[in-house]
């Protein structure tokens, strides 16, 4: 019966969104290797990991929360705070690594904490809570700091970390360093996270039914805590990874990459009500975005144009996620769908 | 017949809310609470000049706060209200300078004008309508397509002009926009003209109650044979709409035109329609309590500036006052339940 096993084959590959977006991406990968012969070489890949670490490292953050059934605007500015705060602990107090790195770590842990408290004790909707958290964070972090950057940083901060280095045969270097590691941590952190532990799964069922989650005994509150102070965590990371990549702190740097970590996280299948999504679906997710800039970039294509198509992308990929889940529903309704147990 | 279980207080709040728009008691103590300490803060607080100085800089940010309450009410959000905005402003511009010579007449500049302003019009409403049609098809969540729909439109405006101001309007816009009529700006009047007229729709037209129960239940609304996904349509529409009545008037305070303008309002628009009393989800919500929310902010802002704040430390202090009253605002309504 090769005709059944094909529709099985076809349904059980439609039964998960990312599996769209693999293929999205590999068209992509495959279209622009074809017409940019230097996007499909591993120094220019390389170079894309490195240049996607902070927002992949943010995402993961976002992520989490998504998860848990909430969203939050609020993680760039945190970052940036986290990071000012961090800077001048190393600049203006002469701090060492091993103190200031925890500091700014915690101070995101806070900032995150803080939001989780607004949101479980006065149970204001999380998006609207950390709209008002962002403004509140960057005005005082603008406030207090004046605007001014700063541009001394120790040297064990803004020193090049490279933890491998080597000469493809055509004479491209090709260095793995330091953000690319610490990327990787925080996807298998996540995902140790949210696959491997009792805290993860529950997360997963707050963010499915935040009432049902409540009757089987999950505390609601340690689960605000623990989704917000992770993003809190992941932003503060994300915020110390940066300027270890520019060699400088500047207070509004990350401000305005809000809505673009939230599309790139929810593009690779997580659902804004919650509960749905997994860690590999959000890594495609913001492979596709940074491919589609990166082969735009190799092409010649004006980067006024990027907006425009990574705004179609949005619109186009999250349209067919949501219809294809539709037409899934009406299959399964008239029995198409082959049963897989028997 | 209710029997009133409560007395004293809780009746005596009841009573003083009864005539107060939005029914907003904490806003309007808030509000109260504000006006006196500046005035007696700050000498010359309370005079006609700050008072049309807060007149001038309240109607952009509240018909922009109404361009994305109404998507609110149906259970949405329109990420797109400032791209919109500016990508009308930049038409408007375009079309006026190119229609009118420098050396114009009186009529030539009006038809210019007139062409400018249906031609602004025009982009606000077909983007407006996109939107909706794009979120009643598909069903994608509104946070999504309309963050699509900014970056492309937002995009586009950059392309074009190459993130360049563009500038060349009539002198004529310029002196009119910026008039005042029996001592009240113009601008104030378009904006309070715009709030009853949605107003009115939103209570007293069949569209009101649609776009509202669309908000509750958009499930059940489709059960009572309420073409949900016409709503939709002509709510983004409606608010692509105010987002070019914003666009004329900013034209007429900036002289020109840019794809970056106003982008800090964006979420701000958001905080305001919360704070006052739009449900974040769908449903309920008042023209009335949204004028109010402004006005608070409009005093915070007046009175920081008359007291030498920094721009960051006003935003600072909106940040905290939007926290703490919609703290205090949940926490009324859970214990009230």
């Amino acid at each position: 019966m090769p005709n059944a096993a094909t529709i099985r084959l076809f349904h059980s590959f439609r039964a998960r969104p990312e599996n769209w977006l693999i293929v999205v991406l590999l068209a992509v990968c495959a279209a622009l290797s074809v017409v940019a012969p230097s996007f499909l070489t591993l120094s220019n890949l390389v170079d894309l990991l490195e240049g996607y670490s902070v927002q992949a490292i943010m995402a993961m953050g976002v992520f989490v929360v998504l998860i848990a059934g909430g969203i939050d605007i609020s993680f760039a500015a945190v970052a940036s705070v986290a990071q000012y705060v961090a800077a001048m602990l190393a600049t203006q107090f002469g701090l060492p690594a091993i103190v200031v790195l925890p500091a700014g770590l915690f101070i995101g842990v806070l900032l995150g904490c803080i939001n989780a408290t607004l949101i479980h004790y006065a149970r204001v909707t999380s998006i609207i809570i950390t709209i008002a958290t962002m403004n509140t964070y960057f005005a005082f972090l603008m406030f207090f700091t004046g605007g001014h950057s700063i541009y001394n940083l120790p040297d064990w901060w803004s020193d090049r970390v490279v933890l491998f280095q080597t000469t493809a045969p055509n004479g491209d270097l090709i260095r793995i360093t330091l953000p690319i590691l610490v990327m990787v941590l925080a996807i298998v952190l996540t995902w140790l996270l949210l696959n491997r532990t009792k805290a993860g799964r529950q997360l997963y069922a707050m963010g499915g039914n935040p009432e049902s989650a409540r009757r089987i005994g999950i505390s609601i509150a340690k689960m605000h805590y623990l989704a917000y102070g992770f993003l809190g965590f992941m932003a503060a990371l994300a915020g110390l990874v940066q300027a270890h990549r520019v060699g400088e702190s500047v207070p509004n740097a990350l401000y305005g990459s809000e809505l673009s970590v939230l599309s790139a996280a929810v593009l690779g299948g997580a659902s804004l009500s919650g509960g749905v999504g997994t860690v590999g679906g959000v890594v495609i997710g913001i492979l596709l975005l940074a491919v589609i800039q990166n082969g735009l970039n190799l092409i010649g294509i004006s980067p006024y144009c990027f907006s425009i198509i990574t705004g179609a992308v949005i619109v186009i990929s999250t349209s067919l996620t949501v219809m294809s889940a539709r037409g899934r529903r009406r299959s399964r309704a008239i029995d198409l769908e082959a049963p897989t147990r028997g | 017949m209710t029997v009133p279980t409560h007395f004293g207080l809780d009746t005596l709040m009841k009573q003083l809310t009864r005539g107060i728009p939005g029914k907003l008691p904490g806003l309007s103590i808030v509000l109260i609470i504000l006006l006196v300490t500046f005035s007696i803060g700050i000498p010359g607080f309370l005079s006609i000049g700050t008072l049309r100085s807060m007149m001038f800089q309240l109607p952009e940010l509240a018909l922009l706060a109404m361009a994305m309450a109404l998507p609110m009410i149906s259970g949405g959000l329109n990420l797109a209200i400032i791209a919109t905005a500016n990508a009308c402003g930049l038409v408007m511009v375009v079309v006026m300078s190119a229609l009118i010579p420098a050396g114009a007449s009186g009529s030539a500049v009006m038809l210019g004008v007139a062409v400018g302003l249906a031609a602004g019009l025009a982009v606000g409403l077909a983007v407006g309508a996109a939107t909706g049609l794009l979120i009643a098809r598909t069903g994608v969540h509104p946070i999504l397509i309309t963050l699509g729909v900014q970056s492309m439109v937002e995009g586009t405006s950059v392309l074009l002009t190459q993130g360049k101001v563009v500038s060349g309007l009539p002198s004529a816009y310029g002196a009119v926009g910026n008039s005042l009529v029996f001592g009240i700006p113009l601008t104030f009047i378009i904006m309070a003209i715009a709030a009853l007229v949605i107003g009115v729709l939103l209570k007293r037209t069949a569209f009101g109650i649609a776009l509202a129960m669309t908000g509750s239940n958009a499930e059940a609304t489709r059960y009572s044979s309420i073409n949900v996904g016409r709503v939709l349509i002509k709510v983004y529409a409606l608010s692509g709409i105010l987002c070019f009545l914003a666009a004329c008037l900013m034209l007429a305070r900036f002289n020109s035109a840019s794809s970056a303008y106003a982008k800090s309002y964006l979420l701000v628009t958001v905080l305001a329609a919360v704070l006052g009393g739009v449900d974040p989800f769908g449903g309920f919500g008042k023209v009335g309590g949204i004028i109010l929310a402004l006005g608070v902010l409009q005093v915070i802002s007046s009175g920081c500036n008359l007291l030498g704040f920094s721009e960051y430390l006003t935003l600072g202090i909106w940040g905290v006052t939007l926290i703490a009253v919609m703290g205090v605002q949940s926490i009324g309504t859970r214990s009230s339940r």
